[in-house]
């Protein structure tokens, strides 16, 4: 599915970034049932994790309780260009990931 | 604590004297739920340093805005190792648990969050040096998410 991320293109070194991320889920609860009444079960995305370049910065653990089409606002301190790495994986084993370039200055 | 009904008996018999006179840890222990201690097991929690930003009303508890900020320097030696953010009422009690380290720079979270219904949500952060400090917020939900068939 698909995820938009936005962090600034550039940034300083040292520089604390805003980074969000809205991806396209929709964090099932397994309490609806569909239009013929069978139960849906129960999806959402459990683990969120972004790399910088490779080293983990954050890591989030969801659940239901996150609202559909999660939204994710964190911060990290800009260390060198290269890019934030995105991956997540949900109930039904799906996993996925998305990235975004960044450019350090200084 | 164990007896809280003696203590809160004995605290009303000794007056506003003795209430004045209890270590303030003393309050902040009374507010530790079991939500909470899920959590912490038997860790004290304090009050302050994380601020939750929640509205006092929302009108469909699917997608309610949140924002918890922690104060921090962010540094090696003292930062935010893990924010939780903690429900009252949802049939999963932990909502989301989110960790930063010293590469974060700021501990501050926004996101949406689904509610089951009125009631306490709590943000409880967890410091390298290994303590918790927890805020908590009201909020009325018109209509709650659906955890039934409706």
């Amino acid at each position: 599915m698909a995820a938009r991320i936005q962090v600034p293109a550039a940034a300083k070194r040292g520089e604390v970034i805003e980074v969000r991320i809205l991806i396209q889920h929709p964090m099932e609860t397994g309490y609806r049932v569909d239009h013929v009444g069978k139960p849906v079960p129960k999806n959402a995305i459990r683990t969120l994790t972004c790399r910088y370049n490779g080293v983990e910065v954050f890591r989030a653990a969801m659940s239901p309780g996150i609202a559909a089409n999660p939204y994710l606002q964190f911060y990290t301190v800009a260390e060198a260009s290269g890019e934030l790495e995105f991956f997540w994986t949900d109930d039904a084993g799906t996993q996925e990931s998305a990235r975004q370039p960044i450019v350090v200055s200084g | 604590m164990k007896h809280p009904g003696r203590r809160r008996f004995l605290a009303g018999a000794g007056g506003a004297l003795a209430l004045a006179a209890l270590p303030e840890s003393v309050f902040a222990q009374a507010a530790i739920d079991p939500v909470v201690q899920s959590v912490v097991r038997g860790a004290p929690v304090k009050r302050g340093r994380v601020k939750l930003d929640l509205p006092e009303l929302a009108d469909n508890g699917n997608s309610v805005p949140v924002k918890i900020a922690v104060e921090s320097p962010m540094t090696a030696a003292d930062h935010v190792r893990a924010i939780y953010l903690l429900s009252e009422r949802n049939p999963e009690r932990n909502m989301a648990t989110f960790q930063l380290g010293p590469r974060s720079g700021r501990a501050e979270i926004v996101t949406r969050v689904r509610l089951a219904g009125s009631q306490r949500v709590i943000a409880l952060a967890e410091l390298s040096d290994g303590s918790y400090w927890m805020d908590a917020a009201e909020i009325i939900v018109t209509l709650s998410a659906c955890i039934d068939e409706s």
